[in-house]
């Protein structure tokens, strides 16, 4: 079988780029201009001008409009990809985050200058601790991973304060990597705790490693299997009575705005992403905004600086001795403030809320749906977000990872695959709340399609996808011979 | 509720499906005694228009560089941002895609993502660039910690002249695997290289130094390069990329790790974030490197094509050992710089470092011809300079704002030693009129 | 059932080692290759370098996977195999040949022993549900 459409575009701005070309316009210098060489010392000065593109703007305009259309997303594609809360990304977001006032506000401007800004980021700060129940918010973290950084940091400069020396910190086998990397970051041994059957916590397992060494137990809820932890009160009363803290990756908050609340199940720190939950664009891989929540206990380790209101003045607040430090050079991802600010003043409590319900209901109309012809990893009902089992295709020949390339000729982007890694073959898929009955139908046709061709006519998924720019990729040559830059083929 | 498309009669079809009466069915493992048992005090939903209204509102208290004239630098500068990058990074297949887990339909970014690459090491004069990190601070951290990891030392020296909220950032870092930092002094506003020298030994995992630094001085990169290499260190340096249409790459100067804030390079300021973390090394080191890497294959009929390669160095990989917790990189502010970069190109990166130098001289000229006010160190500097006031730095600030001048950084609360002094920035988009006002002002201020 | 001679020694990680005079040679087992797919990348010690029985002492790599590499016996590194950075393939095409990776002078004569025979070694893949 052969790629099937029009022949891909297959150029590189460096490519399209002719000496002489421009697509930029400076006006004369207004200022009397010396030679570089005499302001500054001339062995500083570039001795061989960078090799950078030289093109008109409507180039680069067909350029980047052209490589734009080689990619889906949420604006073009159903995007059922786990963990990630593909959902609809508001455009007057968009319009928000450019007015001047925001998009044009250099970070160092005065406070006084800036109050509006200050004030949109105490009352974020305010609206997130609302609804995860905790007492303060942190909207330093610049991403999810930098959330739990930071939160992972809190937690051991309040160990310190009380002089304790605990050195583990307790992660399920079900967890996202960052989980793991971000605590070893912060000088812990991390100690992986196993899960049932079903994706739950194993009790057992949890409490024979809960010592006194223990600093933290770190999970995400609802679990990487689509699932409410059932018991998740309990081990939260159980690590707190041996000493240990218990943190929430907020990765799965979609899934339980205005059901229940992190501080109210028990949590000391949890993270928000608010590419995921608050509507924030994830725009090919970030900018993200991980905002941190705490309980009061842990207040005086908040990164620098402090954003506070003294009657209706805003500010920074520096003096923080106990501080963890600052995890980023300004004050946190402010554009994208911008953007969950007005997304949750878009949808306030009662949205919110409705938010989570039609998320819930879309992940357990699927698995429905989808449960004849695929297996489930665990039992519904689920949250947001079942995971299937492509285990029953592989015996047939077909893995999780064909059937996401098959998808993507039928018109839909891939669920997480191979994620989490104790569900053999899995298909991660997290539909949200903001996809129609209509698409939800139509995705579901397309894998049962997939099932049935398994069956049938497994050659059209080994060969797809054929309807892509490209078709499967060689990964090994990637990683075998890295070609990491492009550059000039040697010319005659 | 406009993004719910979902009306009660398909709600209930669904229900049916799933053979349950109500949503309330669906959460049943949600303990009852946690459950939320009245709605969350928020504020209330707002209509469109009525939002906007409230947020302009919000927006208008903000002195933003359309409305005044912008001094300000210390990490964040108004550098000009060519038309064709908003429109083009709004396209919803760039904005509302993410990481390219697949490939094949994900082309679009990874192509960007390999010009990035390839512009950032051009510009730095170094083998590979990464995706991108966070930010220019962020990404001076990953450079420390990943010098710890290639030479198993532990301590780093941190040259005074580092931004000191990079320097902050660092610090946050480094405390996790408990190493260490010592502080180079910069009495004449550049690192001194005999102190630096005393400073390196076998312990020294790299000297780390920015150029130009936080006080806009250009530092003596080549002799850094040499003790730190002496000494069997790394030379880590943060560079703002686009000053190096004008200066010299610190690859070409003996860096090995270069980082930097690409924020210039078309993102916009945005109260100091999203930012760009700018990130590249000597190809030896390419194993070693946090974050994401856009890689060049084939497909399975020979067309080229770009992949996520060398995923093992990756926290989704290796989990506790990984080179990072970095899971995302800043792809959308990265493809802003990339469109930046082709725009401006090889001739006009040049001149906006060009008219940025002549410009923040000129400034300085004509500001320290004011009585009381001078340059308050004597080393060459790029596009920003340190002023020492006769007056409070702050008043001086707060009387300007008044005038619609954003006049520059107090560093009181950066740095006390420097607490008589005020940072100036002054980038291409300055006119003479601009600078030759805050001139007037400045005088009036502190007569 | 992937190979396994019958006249090298095996480890619980997949190294197998083979004597050759004083010396032992070491690398992964077909069965570890085949579980990996496409090697990519391997990360071996410095010649010189001084290896502790059961303790990593570098790593293979996959496009998807990472695995330590785990001596077999305690010794000195005196030969590594210079092919494999540019060609890590070999570890998939033949890694009880050209995709070795170390030559090792062994410290303790009694290392030896504690390896698994081929018999215990197949034994302990089909046990563990290899």
């Amino acid at each position: 079988m052969e790629r099937q459409g029009t022949r891909a575009y297959d150029k590189l701005i460096f490519e399209i780029s002719s000496p002489g070309r421009i697509a930029y316009s400076l006006p004369d210098s207004d200022v009397p201009e010396r030679p570089l060489g005499e302001l500054l010392p001339r062995e500083q000065l570039r001795a061989k001008p960078a090799e950078l593109p030289e093109v008109s703007e409507f180039d680069i305009v067909r350029h980047y409009s052209r490589l734009s259309q080689m990619n889906y997303g949420v604006d073009t594609h159903f995007y059922p990809l786990g963990s990630c809360t593909m959902k609809y990304n508001p455009k007057i977001n968009e319009d928000m985050a450019r007015l001047a006032g925001f998009g044009r506000l250099h970070p160092m401007t005065p406070a006084a200058s800036a109050q509006g800004a200050l004030q949109l980021m105490y009352d974020l700060g305010l609206a997130l601790a609302e609804i995860s129940g905790m007492d303060a918010v942190s909207l330093q973290p610049a991403a999810g991973a930098q959330g739990e950084l930071s939160g992972v940091l809190m937690i051991r400069a309040y160990h310190r304060s009380r002089g304790e020396k605990r050195t583990k910190v307790l992660i399920p086998d079900s967890a996202h990597g960052t989980n793991p990397a971000s605590t070893a970051l912060a000088g812990y041994e991390v100690i992986e705790v196993k899960s049932d059957a079903e994706g739950a916590v194993d009790l057992g397992d949890l409490e024979r490693h809960l010592g006194p060494d223990v600093a933290a137990f770190m999970i995400t809820v609802p679990n990487t299997l689509g699932n409410f932890e059932p018991r998740v009160v309990e081990i939260a009363e159980l690590c707190h009575a041996k000493g240990a803290q218990v943190y929430m990756d907020g990765a799965n908050l979609n899934a339980i705005l205005g059901i229940t609340r992190p501080g109210d199940l028990g949590f000391d720190v949890c993270h928000f992403n608010l590419h995921k939950t608050f509507t924030t664009p994830h725009g090919g891989g970030g900018p993200g905004s991980g905002p941190v929540g705490i309980k009061a206990h842990l207040e005086p380790f908040l990164p620098t600086p402090v954003i506070v209101k003294q009657d209706d003045t805003y500010g920074f607040d520096w003096k923080r001795p106990k501080s963890i430090g600052k995890l980023q050079a300004f004050w946190g991802n402010f554009g994208m403030l911008v953007r969950a600010y007005t997304y949750i003043r878009t949808m306030g409590a009662d949205g919110l809320r409705r938010v989570s319900e039609n998320a819930v209901l879309n992940a357990n109309y699927i698995m429905k749906r989808l449960e004849a012809h695929y297996d489930v990893a665990a039992p519904g009902p689920c949250m947001h977000e079942c995971v299937l089992s492509a285990r029953r295709q592989k015996k047939l020949g077909v893995t999780a990872m064909d059937v996401a390339k098959r998808l993507l000729d039928l018109g839909f982007y891939a669920p997480s695959t191979y994620f989490p890694m104790i569900v053999e073959e899995a298909l991660m898929i997290e539909p949200t709340e903001t996809e129609s009955k209509e698409t939800l139908d139509a995705f579901c046709d397309a894998m049962i399609q997939i099932a049935r061709e398994t069956e049938t006519d497994p050659r059209v998924i080994h060969a797809a996808p054929l309807t892509t720019p490209v078709r499967r990729l060689d990964q090994t040559r990637a990683a075998r011979e890295p070609a990491l830059r492009w550059s000039r083929p040697a010319g005659p | 509720m406009r993004y719910l498309p979902t009306t009660p009669r398909e709600q209930k079809d669904m229900l049916a499906t799933i053979g349950v009466s109500s949503i309330e069915d669906l959460l049943v493992r949600v303990p009852a005694k946690a459950r939320l048992s009245r709605p969350l005090a928020l504020p209330p939903a707002l209509a469109e228009m009525d939002l906007v209204r409230h947020l302009r509102a919000m927006a208008a208290k903000n002195a933003d560089a359309d409305s005044t004239v912008c001094f300000l630098g210390a990490g964040s500068y108004d550098h000009d941002t060519p038309s064709p990058i908003n429109h083009l990074v709004l396209r919803g297949e760039f904005f509302t895609a993410y990481t390219p887990y697949q490939p094949e339909a994900s082309q679009g970014t990874l192509r960007t993502i390999y010009e990035y690459q390839t512009m950032i090491a051009e510009l730095y004069g170094m083998d590979v660039a990464n995706a991108s990190m966070y930010d220019g601070a962020s990404s001076l951290a990953e450079a420390a910690l990943m010098a710890h990891a290639v030479t198993g030392r532990t301590d780093f020296v941190l040259a005074r002249g580092v931004n000191p909220l990079y320097r902050r950032v660092v610090a946050t870092y480094v405390d996790g695997p408990g190493l260490k930092l010592r502080e180079a002094a910069a009495p004449d506003g550049i690192a001194d290289p005999d102190a630096v020298r005393k400073l390196v030994g076998g312990k020294t995992a790299a000297v780390i130094v920015q150029s130009p630094n936080f006080y806009g001085c250009l530092e003596n990169v080549r002799a850094l390069a040499e003790i730190a290499h002496a000494a069997g260190a790394l030379l880590i340096v943060a560079a703002d990329p686009i000053n190096l249409g004008v200066l010299e790459a610190p690859g070409n100067l003996g860096a090995d790790i270069v980082v930097g804030e690409g924020q210039g390079l078309g993102v916009p300021m945005s109260f100091g974030g999203p930012n760009l973390g700018v990130f590249a090394a000597r190809k030896e080191l390419v194993r070693r490197i946090p974050g994401r890497l856009v890689g060049a294959t084939v497909d399975l009929e020979g067309a080229r094509g770009f992949v996520l390669t060398l995923q093992t160095r990756e926290q989704h990989i290796r989990r506790a050992k990984a080179t990072s917790n970095i899971c995302t990189n800043v792809a959308l502010c990265a493809l802003m710089a990339t469109i930046y970069l082709s725009t401006v190109g090889k001739q006009g990166l040049v001149r906006v470092g060009a008219l940025s130098t002549a410009k923040a001289h000129y400034a300085a000229e004509r500001l320290t011809k004011i009585p009381g006010v001078s340059l308050r160190f004597p080393a060459p500097f790029f596009k920003e300079f340190l002023l020492k006031l006769p007056k409070s730095p702050e008043r001086v600030v707060a009387k300007l704002a008044k005038q619609g001048i954003l006049a520059g950084v107090p560093l009181r609360d950066h740095d006390r030693t420097l607490r008589d002094c005020l940072l100036v920035a002054v980038t291409e988009k300055r006119t003479r009129e601009e600078i030759d006002r805050f001139v007037l002002a400045l005088e009036q201020a502190v007569a | 059932m992937s190979s396994i001679p019958s006249d090298l020694r095996y480890t619980r990680e997949h190294e197998w080692a083979k004597q050759e005079g004083s010396r032992v040679r070491v690398g992964i087992t077909a069965y570890a290759q085949e579980q990996l797919g496409d090697v990519v990348f391997v990360e071996l010690p410095k010649v010189g370098t001084k290896l502790t029985a059961h303790k990593t002492f570098g790593v293979v790599e996959s496009v998807k996977a990472v695995s330590d590499l785990f001596a077999p016996i305690s010794g000195e590194i005196v030969e590594i195999n210079a092919d494999l950075p540019n060609t890590p393939q070999l570890v998939n095409q033949d890694p009880y040949g050209r995709g070795w990776m170390l030559v090792v002078a062994p410290s303790s004569a009694g290392d030896w022993d504690q390896l698994l025979t081929a018999e215990q070694y197949e034994q302990f893949l089909s046990e563990s549900g290899h």
